[in-house]
Order: C-alpha cells, then structure tokens, then sequence
C-alpha cells in the first residue's frame, strides 16, 4: 500500500497496486453479444471500433478508385475509362478520403478507443452523444453515397464555384452529405475537450497527460471551431444553387474567390484535423518501444496547441494564383513557414528520443521511423510550396499532389498504421504476425515513395494535376507512379490478410505486449466493460520508464463507486 | 550549373523564372540535407541502441534547452530567408515593365483565345515577339481557368468577372507549352495551347496577315472565325465527329429530337435560342451543360454563325 502525495493542499488517498489479468473471463467484447447490442453500445470502445470498421471500408473503396486512377494515367491518352468517368472517380477518391477516412480516421476510431482509457476515465463524458456522432457519421455517409450513385460529382473533393454551379452532377446532395457528417466531427470533438477537462483520474495533471491526449484536446479545439464554417459554407452554396443569390457566382453578382476563402478556412485548420492525432500515436509508440521518457515533453505537446492556433491563420497559402489581394497574399505567406516551426520542433524532439533508447524495432515502430522520413519529405516540400514565388510554378501541379500524399498518407495513414498495430492486441486481445507486418510496412515504403516521388518531379517540370489526357514526356512518370500504386495495393492486401488471420486465429495477447508504461496498458487485455475494476491512480508522469512498473498499476484502495469487488476497502486518511 | 535538382525544373525561358529556379534550389538542397541528416539520426539509433535485454535501463534525459532553442530559432532564420527571397521574387512575378506589350486573353471552355492590339485574333496560339515584355490581361467566360507556361514559371487563375494579368519576357525564338491548371470539366486536360515566339519583324509580319474577325470577311467566313474564338468547336464538331454537343455538320434543317420528346427542325430561330438560352432545348442524348452567350455574341455575330452553319450542310 502506498500514499500518493498528489499536491501541497489536497487530500492524500490510499492506494493499492491492480495488477491487470491475462486474458480476463469477462471483457467489453463478450460483455453483451449480438447486432443489437452494438447498434445501441454507448460504450466507447465498441464505438471506436465500428468507426474502425467504417474507416477501413472506406479506405478500401478510395484506394480502389485510386489504383483505377493510377490505371487510366498509365497511358498518355485514354487507357480504359472516358473524361468524364475519370474525372468523377478523381473526384470521389478525394472527398472519400479526406471526409471519410482521414478526418475521422484517427481520433474517431482510435481516439474513441483509447482516450478514456489514457485518461483512467470509464467512458467518455457524453456515451450517448457518442453514439449519435457515429449514426450522424453514418447518415452523411449514406446520404452521400446515394447522392453519388445518382448523379455523380465531377466538381474535385473542393467544390470550386462557380464550376460546381454549372455541373450536371449532384453537387447539392453531396455537400448536404458532407454537411451532415460535419456534424459528427463537432460532436466528437466537444465530448473529447469535456473528458479531458472533466474525467482525468485522480493524479493526471496537465503535466501528466499523455501526449496522445494532448494531441487530441489540439484536434478537438479546430473540430469544433472549424467545421462550423464548412458548414456554413456548403449552405451558402445550396442557397446559391437552389434559390439563385448571388454569393458565388460571378454571373448573380458573387464572387468565386469568396468561396476559395471560406473554403479553406475549414480546409487548412482540417488538415491539422487529420495530422496533429498521428502526432500523438508517434509520441506514444516511440516511448514505448525505446523504453525512454519522451525529449521535450511541453515542446510536444504545446507545438500541437501551436500549430492548431497558427492552422487557422494561413489558409490563404491555397489562393497565391486565385487572385486574392497582394497583402494577403504576402501575409499568408508569411505565416505560413510558423507552422512549419512547431511541426520541425517536434520531429527533432522525436529524433532525440532515440538517443540512449532501448529501441525494439517491432512494426508499429518501424512505421514510426517510416512516418519520420516519409513526413518530413511532406514538411519540406510544405516550405517549398509556402514560398510565394516558387508556388507560383508549383501551384496545381503534381508536386502538391505529391506534397500532400507525403502529408496525408506519409504522415496520418502511416501513424494510423502504427497506431492500429500498436493497439490491436489491447482492442482484439490478439497478436499478429509480427514477419508478415514488418514485410507489408517494407513494401508500403517502397511502394508510396515509388508511388509519390516521381510526381515531384512531373509536378515540378510542369505536369498539371487533375488531368485525363497528358503530354507524352511526362508518360515514365506516370507509369513508374502506377506501378508503385500497385505495390502498394499489394502490401494493404497483405495487411488486410493478417489482420483478419489474428482476428480469428491469432495467439492471445497478455496484458501488456510492448511493457509500455502507459495507462491503458495497465487494464485488462481486452479492456474490462468499464475499462478499469477500480480508480486508476497516476503518480508518475506517462513516459517515466525509469520507474518500476508497479508504480503504474496504482489505484484507489477505498472501493466508493462499487468497483472492484477484489479492492479491499481501507481507511481513507485526511492531511 | 550543375546543380543536383537541376533535373527538376524544365528550361527556363523567360527572366520571370530566374529567382524562382534559385529559391527551388536552395529549398530542395537544405532539405536534402536536413532530411538526410535525419535519416542518418534514425538509423544510427535505430542500431547503436536496438534492444539489448528485456532489463535494458535507459537515461532521463527529459529535455534540453539549449538544443530546443537551437532547433526552433535556426529553422526561423531559415524559413525568414525563404519567405523573403520568395517574397521579392513574386514581387517581379506581379510587376509587369510599364512597356509591356498588352494582349488579352479569354479563357473559355475549352479554348484559349487571345486578341491583339490591332484587333486580330488567334485560338491556342499566342504570337508574341522576342525580347520584349508580354503583359496579359486575363479574363474567362465561364468558369475558373488558369494560365500557366512552365518554361517562364508563370501562373495565374482566369476568374469570371474579374482581370488578371501575368507577365513574360521570352528570350527564345521558338515555342513554349500552355496549361490549364484549374480543373475546368470534361476536357480539361485538352486545354492546352502555345506560346509562339518571332523575332520582332516575323512578329510583325504576322500581326499584319493575322485574321481580324468581322473586318473583310463574308459572314459565314466571319461565323467561322467566332465559332473558334467562343471555343463551340471544342463540344460541337464541324465534322460530323461525336462531341460533347450535337455536331454542327449537316445541323441546319435536321430534325432534332428533344429530350422532352417533341421534335425540332433547326433553322435560324433554333440556333439562335440554343445560343442565348441553352438550357431551353436540349436535343436527346446530351446534357444541359454549355454556357449561357447573352451578351457575349451580338444579333450580327449570331447571325455570322448561323451563316457558317449552313455552309456545313
């Protein structure tokens, strides 16, 4: 028994050790069975898994249609499908995979799953609006795709004006899609920000968060101020459209470039959406396999806060050739390159992390190393790009294709990746065949950088992106891209394979896998119903792998929330 | 020169292009030297402390101010002379010499046209002379374009509703590749054209021969030369061939079929509605998609056009 002293002036609790069971009788997975019994879960693991769920079954289907894009550019001219065909498919890979994969990728799906338990917390703060985020998220998907399968969209995933004013496709529904799903990000977003201000554990200060947490709070502040004005926009152009005001459309007296602005307004602040979470598993995962505190723990977790707060100030850095005003410009462009600050910052503290580590190079943390190199090409190609007269030349061509593949799928689908083989054998209870994850991330390198390297530099010689037809010279480019697309078509098929093997056959995992010192690795394996059989309590801060890992099996030895039947009561002493 | 990203970038041909080739280089070659600065970091890591034992004890080494700072105010020094030189570069971009030689430019659906000082025109082929400032003022008919030529670094939107100029000095004689760079519909990627660099007399020469629509022309000839200019030709095709829209090749006195099912004979009023309400009959098996020409092409102009039509029977 132990007493954790938490501050000067509060009171002392009476703690005892909860050493996590192997592989527990009763956990949240056989806790309740059957469809229903999902379809009406508040818990916040199963929530986090059926976005899981949905997110791998939209990835699945934007990376179908991409290997279909990839296919069509092998050639110069038409290779299989006609103009228009191509540009809905292009079209529809964007808007699945940033509203339906990036966006609610990693704090939805993962973030729902391991945020209350960082937190020592039984669920979130609100289950029920939990729920209703998903079945939102749901609705906007379905309305979506009805939309899509009955008219197409052609506009690209940004819905310029006044292009999607005039198209035959069916802009309105999809944007109204879109409208809808924005309202599950908000929701999400706000119940995060209250369970972490509201359900810490006994012990977990701000200094104590994990940076996983940290990284989420960022997130959920740009969700919930940001998404707003998507909405707002996106409503704005379904009155244009449906009652004729002008707001947009030269030709009723608006403004095309006015909606380039609101656009990105939630666009920019929506790409810290999707990346500032993958920061989050990176610190996580590399803490845990170099059993090393983190380098730079406050350089970390406030360059989030930085980078969600400078987010909203360089949206303009999309516009240099729109013909927005020479002072904005300059400005945006300004700005811009103090994002890139706090984003630098933190790969330097991950890198010295390693120094005088204990580094086991298991897959999720081979995709750590992956995401270094992969992101930091995204970072400086970012530079590039926010330097005005250099994007002048680069704007629209394949080196921002590239640039933000590096970004989005260099930088969150790998995180995502190493996040998703971190935890799988805390939200399945199984292990994975450690050969096979290592041999698919191999190939998943190799094939994005055979993929993306080459549109460097057909972008930067002058390839146009968003193109069916292309001039000859730039054909090598496009055929080794292709190629790369299918290597990496291979290693999601492998991953999808062994996943599913481990899911029905895999060995069992024991508690604790890595030997990670962090809270939701010192429960049961799978969770219990309610993550934790007794109050957690923190007395160490997350990454303190110098210190025994007793001392972070710590919880309240007074029984008061009818937990726990093993936790003895004892007498609570007052200072 | 020599340098390693040289590889990159095509040619350049305009001076336009020469503090944007710099900065391009300086960026890609500190970070070629950062990235593998990292990579060696990593891997070097990744060796020299792989796991020895399960009991493996590693340091506290919780942060360190002096490399924070080293790492957060060296990047800023960077990143400020980035945006400078970037800043002073585009300045030269958006700055136009005061005598510069003016052509307009109208991108379109899928064309570019582009009309000079005396009045002529050409389509997908801007005439310009060597060794003299080009300014162009840019303006589209639809909906958002842009203008781009590799080889001079330059690039800008074409906005309905508003001018935008861009500026080059071609110092070639020879041609230089045009893109459309904001994805415009169906054939955007057709949208392409060519700058057409003379020596200043063979510029002249031209000039003096170039069509001038409307000056010396029969009308059919006349309606020929605003079929191109208002891009119809990029959907409807004068030979018969399947476009976006019907062909105009034997058009007149066709009986079109409607998609409300009625029929049409085309004669002159039919065209003319088709020009200036698109939308209002739309033959079978195509969609409502061309743009609206009220104010764009007058009553002798429709007229020209529809003159033009008949001759392709």
């Amino acid at each position: 028994m132990k007493a954790a002293d938490l501050s000067q002036n509060t009171k002392t609790l009476q703690v005892k050790r909860f050493e996590p069971t192997n592989n527990p009788k009763s956990h949240f997975l056989n806790y309740e069975k059957g469809i229903w019994a999902w379809m009406t879960t508040v818990d916040h693991k199963k929530i986090g898994i059926m976005y899981l769920v949905s997110v791998i079954f939209f990835f699945a289907l934007g990376g179908f249609l991409a290997v279909a894009l990839r296919t069509e550019l092998f050639t110069a001219a038409r290779t299989f499908i006609d103009a228009d065909t191509y540009n809905q498919i292009f079209t529809l890979h964007g808007a699945i995979m940033v509203f339906f994969v990036l966006v609610p990728s990693i704090p939805a799906a993962l973030g729902n799953f391991v945020l209350p338990l960082q937190l020592g917390a039984k669920d979130v703060a609100f289950p029920r609006l939990n729920l209703l985020s998903f079945y939102i998220y749901v609705i906007g998907a379905v309305f979506t795709f009805y939309a899509i399968f009955n008219g197409g969209l052609d506009t690209g995933w940004t819905f310029y004006t006044p292009y999607s004013i005039e198209s035959a496709t069916a802009v309105i529904s999809v944007t109204l899609g879109v409208f809808i799903l924005g309202f599950s990000s908000i929701l999400t977003g706000t119940n995060f920000i209250v369970t972490i201000h509201k359900l810490r554990a006994p012990g977990i200060t701000w200094d104590k968060l994990p940076l996983n947490i940290w990284a989420l709070y960022a997130t959920s502040i740009i969700q919930v101020l940001a998404t707003p004005v998507l909405a707002i926009t996106l409503l704005l152009l379904t009155m244009e459209t449906v009652l004729g005001i002008g707001i947009f459309d030269p030709a009723k007296g608006g403004d095309p470039v006015l909606f380039q602005h609101f656009f990105w307004f939630y666009s920019h602040p929506a790409v810290y959406i999707m990346i500032v979470p993958g920061f989050g598993i990176i610190s996580e995962v590399i803490t845990t396999f170099s059993r090393k505190t983190i380098f730079g723990y406050w350089a970390i977790a406030l360059s989030s806060l930085a980078i969600a707060f400078i987010g909203f100030l360089v949206w303009g850095h999309h516009m240099f050739t729109s013909g927005q005003s020479a002072l904005a410009t300059t400005v945006f462009s300004f700005l811009t390159f103090f994002v890139g600050i706090p984003t630098g910052i933190k790969i330097f503290n991950w890198v010295a992390t390693l120094y005088k580590g204990s580094i086991e190079m298991k897959t999720p943390m081979l995709y750590v190393f992956i995401f270094l190199f992969l992101f930091s090409i995204g970072g400086f190609t970012g530079i590039m790009l926010g330097a005005l007269s250099v994007d002048i030349h680069l704007h629209d061509t394949y080196y921002v294709v590239a640039h933000f593949h590096y970004v989005m799928m260099g930088g969150t689908l790998i995180a995502l990746l190493a996040g998703v083989h971190y935890w799988w054998p805390k939200i399945t209870g199984r292990m994975y065949n450690e050969t096979l994850g290592k041999v698919s991330a191999v190939l998943i390198f190799l094939g994005f950088n055979i993929t993306f390297l080459p549109q460097f530099v057909m972008g930067a010689q002058g390839m146009p992106r968003r193109y069916y037809n292309y001039l000859e010279q730039f054909e090598p480019f496009h055929q080794m891209s292709t190629i790369g697309s299918y290597i990496l078509a291979v290693a999601f098929l492998i991953i999808a394979y062994y996943l599913l093997v481990s899911l029905f056959k895999g060995e069992k995992a024991s508690t604790n896998p890595w030997g990670s010192r962090g809270l939701e690795w010192q429960t049961n394996t799978p969770p219990s119903q309610h993550n934790f059989d007794y109050t957690p309590v923190i007395v160490n801060k997350p990454y303190d792998y110098h210190k025994p890992m007793e001392e972070f099996q710590l919880g309240l030895a007074e029984n008061h929330n009818g937990h726990g039947e093993h936790a003895e009561p004892t007498k609570e002493t007052v200072a | 020169m020599g340098r390693i990203f040289d590889f990159m970038l095509p040619e350049a041909k305009s001076p336009t292009a020469y503090s944007t080739d710099g900065l391009f280089h300086f960026i890609s070659e500190v970070s070629l030297v950062l990235l593998i600065g990292i990579t060696a970091a990593l891997i070097y890591f990744a060796i020299k402390y792989r796991r020895k034992s399960d009991d493996d004890a590693t340091p506290v080494i919780s942060h360190n101010n002096t490399l924070e700072i080293t790492w957060s105010v060296l990047p800023t020094i960077a990143v400020l002379i980035v945006f400078g030189w970037g800043y002073s570069g585009w300045l030269n971009l958006t700055t136009p010499p005061e005598d510069a030689y003016e052509i307009q430019v109208t991108g379109q659906k899928w064309n570019w046209a582009f009309k000079y000082n005396t009045g002529a025109v050409s389509t997908n082929e801007l005439h310009v002379p060597v060794d003299r400032p080009v300014k162009l003022v840019m303006q589209s008919r639809d909906v958002l374009h842009s203008f781009y030529v590799p080889e001079y670094r330059i690039k800008h939107d074409v906005v309905p509703g508003r001018y935008t100029t861009v500026w080059f000095n071609a110092q070639e004689v020879g041609e230089s590749q045009i893109f459309c760079t904001e994805y415009c519909g169906t054939s955007h990627s057709d949208m392409l054209a060519k700058v057409i660099v003379h020596e200043e007399d063979d510029f002249d020469t031209w000039l003096a021969t170039a069509v001038i629509p409307g000056s010396g022309q029969s009308p059919a000839e006349y309606g020929e030369s605003l079929v191109n200019l208002n891009a119809c030709i990029t959907c409807h095709s004068v030979d018969g061939s399947e476009k976006i829209g019907p062909t105009f090749k034997g058009l007149f006195g066709r009986d079109e079929q409607l998609t409300d099912g009625s029929t049409v004979t085309v004669d002159e009023n039919y065209i003319k509605n088709s020009i200036l309400n698109p939308g209002s009959q739309i033959v079978a098996g195509y969609d409502n998609v061309m743009s609206n020409y009220t104010g764009v092409l007058d009553d002798e102009q429709i007229n020209a056009i529809i003159e033009y039509i008949k001759t392709l029977n």
